[in-house]
């Protein structure tokens, strides 16, 4: 179905691919995140500590439900959290082609930050529908890219941009480049996206919820498309979503969020027959069955959507969790422990003694 | 595209027909209001009026002809720029008017190009550097511009003007240039007189237009396609110029249209109060004289800006954007 980087006709392809093997460090490591927003109604902390790695050419998943902070965690990586919001503290460091940057350490409007930007993380988004500039051409904003990071040569840049296109299988790629977003339909636009995403070779790829605004037979298009980018060129991609099922269909390994926190982290196979935290285990009893309604929200759990103003004490999951141990989870934020090779979880029940740090619950 | 200009062609066309018969309704409406002004004009400057004049007046007049015969016959006037006869300054319409409306127009549009010029900059410095001291100075500024009254602003200008430049700043030219032949000099005189009301009428929708750009520009501001920009690298300066601000010009192109008639009534005040023979001042008169060709000409000119003004904006929004262009 697709023709990206097919029949080896693209080198940068399997030289990328090559190189995955030899290198199997991390490709980006988020240690400790914390991001905070100062609103007129107080600080919201839309990120609480959070640490993973996403693995070279793998696909690392990052679920939860709405208002988690997945696309906070996305933003912070590309440092373009909106104002007034900014990181408070953690560290985020990107192992590149060539060399190792600290993000966290980077201006965010710096000269070094935007050369990374598009370049080495690229980003698609959730809204093809409003992604895309209503008033430059699909080819144009494709170009700008590249001529911000390849070639001065406008002409280069264009003929790029349709190279592009025709490579994330956009039917007529010339007419599509020269024509307006509205001109083209939310699959389309969702491609011309990833199109503008993979203009510069990037080392990472970040997708929050690309296929959420899509209809199903899109969604199964663009997930192709993505599985493609990492078989054939060995991306390493984090993808965000709020839904098991597409985790199950793309994912390598996947980690849990809830509320600003990571509550579980593993491979697809663990978290699918071997899910150890509480919440881990409400999202996949939520995955809608054959014939249901798939695009259903993930199921809320009674009183699990707490004000963001407010944090709670302990584990931020206890008010709407069934297991909650009293007096340990509504006082102890649970440290992490090690269920498995590469399956950790944050969970009290998983915890031989008393480790975690009390913290006490706060109103701001 | 074409076509697309071909139709509002012809609708400009047909609103003006409609406006131009109610035009006339106002000129024809108050019975022989156009008759009885001439004669008592006639008959005040000490003249005895005869019979035989009266029906001389009747007949150059066509009082007694149809009303649709009248309005033939002033319609068609307007081919050849005959706009018919003011009573009180005695005068072809047509010898009276064009001056005054290329004034205003003159007027007008430097102060739509002023207020945009401001406008802009303005409206983005403040959004994007929200809840900050200068933003809050311009708002402040910003609100009084939309609050005070033309005429009391144009006053305070005036005597300020008059006070600390020692200018004389009413009227076009200076006494020693009013009947000089036209020079370097009087360009320069000219351009002395006409800043003030130029600040004076910009000033309302300078402050307006600010608060529509600044108000767009934060609501653009949260498109995804503004973080789309900023995530492939481009520099926060494009980002804001180049996506954002290309994108929320639409509602403030769209005011070309409106702002037009606000400025030619903003235009009127402030002439009457600095003596400037515009437009305004002359409608103001004809109305109060109820010397009907002059008012109903003018309104009928006017109608025409307007129409023409808003079909300015309207393409002026196809190259803006190009979802009116190419959508239905
Ligand atoms: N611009 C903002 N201002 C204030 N709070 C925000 C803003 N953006 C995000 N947040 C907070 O961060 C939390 C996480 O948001 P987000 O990352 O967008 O969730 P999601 O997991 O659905 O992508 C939200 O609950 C919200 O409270
Ligand atoms: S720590 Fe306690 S409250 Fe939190 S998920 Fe585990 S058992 Fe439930
Ligand atoms: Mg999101």
């Amino acid at each position: 179905m697709s023709q990206l980087y097919a029949a080896g006709d693209d080198v940068h392809a399997t030289a990328r691919h090559e190189e995955s093997h030899l290198d199997s460090s991390p490709v980006l490591s988020v240690c400790d995140l914390e991001v905070q927003f100062p609103t007129p109604l107080g600080l919201v902390r839309a990120l609480n500590g959070v640490t993973f790695d996403v693995p070279r050419g793998k696909v690392l998943g990052i679920v939860g439900e709405s208002g988690c902070g997945k696309s906070v965690t996305a933003r912070a990586v590309l440092q373009i959290i909106e104002k007034p919001g900014r990181i408070t503290g953690g560290s985020i460091t990107l192992r590149g082609e060539s060399e190792t940057t600290e993000i966290t350490g980077l201006g965010p409007d710096s000269k070094r930050m935007r050369a990374l930007r598009g370049s080495e993380i690229a980003m698609i988004f959730q809204e093809p529908m409003s992604s895309l500039n209503p008033v430059y051409t699909i080819g144009a904003q494709i170009a700008e890219a590249v001529l911000i990071h390849q070639t001065p040569d406008r002409d280069e840049a264009l003929r790029r941009a349709v190279d592009m296109l025709r490579q994330v299988g956009m039917p007529h790629p010339e007419a599509a480049a020269a024509s307006y977003p509205h001109q083209l339909s939310g699959g389309m636009r969702q491609r011309a996206m990833i199109a503008m995403a993979l203009s510069c070779n990037p080392t990472l790829l970040i997708a929050d919820e690309p296929t959420t605004a899509l209809d199903v037979t899109t969604e199964a298009q663009i997930l192709e498309l993505i599985r493609n980018l990492r078989d054939r060129a060995g991306m390493s991609i984090m993808f965000i979503t709020h839904s098991m099922g597409v985790v199950a269909q793309l994912c390598d390994e996947v980690i849990v969020m809830y509320l600003g926190r990571i509550v579980e982290r593993g491979s697809v196979d663990d978290l699918f027959y071997d899910a150890k935290h509480p919440y881990t285990r409400a999202l996949l009893r939520s995955i809608p069955r054959i014939g249901g309604n798939r695009k259903a929200p993930l199921e809320v759990i009674e009183g699990s959507v707490p004000d963001p103003h407010h944090r709670l004490a302990g584990c931020p999951f206890h008010p709407g969790c069934p297991k909650a141990i009293p007096g340990r989870c509504d006082t102890t934020v649970p440290a992490p422990s090690t269920a498995g090779p590469g399956h950790t979880v944050q969970c009290h029940l998983y915890q031989a003694d008393e480790i975690g740090h009390p913290e006490r619950a706060e109103n701001v | 595209m074409l076509s697309v200009v071909a139709r509002r062609g012809l609708y400009m066309l047909v609103t003006l027909a409609v406006v131009s018969v109610l035009s006339f309704a106002i000129i024809a409406a108050p019975p022989g209001s156009a008759l009885s002004q001439k004669i008592s004009q006639l008959q005040s400057q000490g003249g005895e009026v005869t019979e035989a004049q009266i029906v001389a007046l009747k007949e150059q007049y066509g009082v007694d002809d149809s009303w649709f015969t009248q309005y033939g016959k002033w319609i068609t006037g307007f081919w050849h720029g005959d706009f018919g006869f003011s009573f009180t300054l005695n005068e072809p319409v047509s010898s009276v008017i064009w001056s005054r409306l290329a004034l205003s127009v003159l007027l007008s549009i430097g102060a739509l190009l002023i207020a945009w010029g401001l406008s802009i900059p303005l409206g983005v410095y403040s959004a994007t550097h929200r809840h900050t001291l200068p933003d809050s100075v311009i708002t402040v500024i910003q609100f009084i511009g939309v609050a005070i009254p033309e005429f009391l602003f144009a006053l305070v200008v005036m005597s300020l003007a008059a006070h600390y430049l020692g200018t004389d700043v009413g009227g076009l030219f200076s006494n020693d240039y009013a009947d000089a032949p036209w020079g370097w000099g009087k360009f320069v005189d000219l351009l002395g007189h006409l800043w003030v009301p130029l600040i004076v009428i910009a000033a309302g929708s300078t402050a307006w237009l600010t608060r529509v750009m600044r108000a767009n520009l934060l609501d653009v501001l949260n498109n995804q396609y503004v973080q789309t920009a900023r995530a492939k690298g481009v520099a926060e300066r494009q980002v804001i110029w180049k996506h954002a601000v290309r994108n929320s010009l639409h509602p403030l192109v769209m005011t070309f249209g409106t702002t037009f008639p606000v400025l030619i009534s903003g235009e009127a005040i402030v002439s009457i109060v600095l003596n400037l023979p515009t437009i305004g001042p002359l409608l103001v008169n004809s109305l109060l004289n109820k010397d009907m060709y002059v008012a109903g000409t003018i309104l009928l000119l006017l109608s025409a800006l307007l129409v023409i003004g808003n079909f300015v904006a309207d393409l002026l929004l196809t190259v803006v954007d190009p979802r009116i262009r190419f959508g239905e």
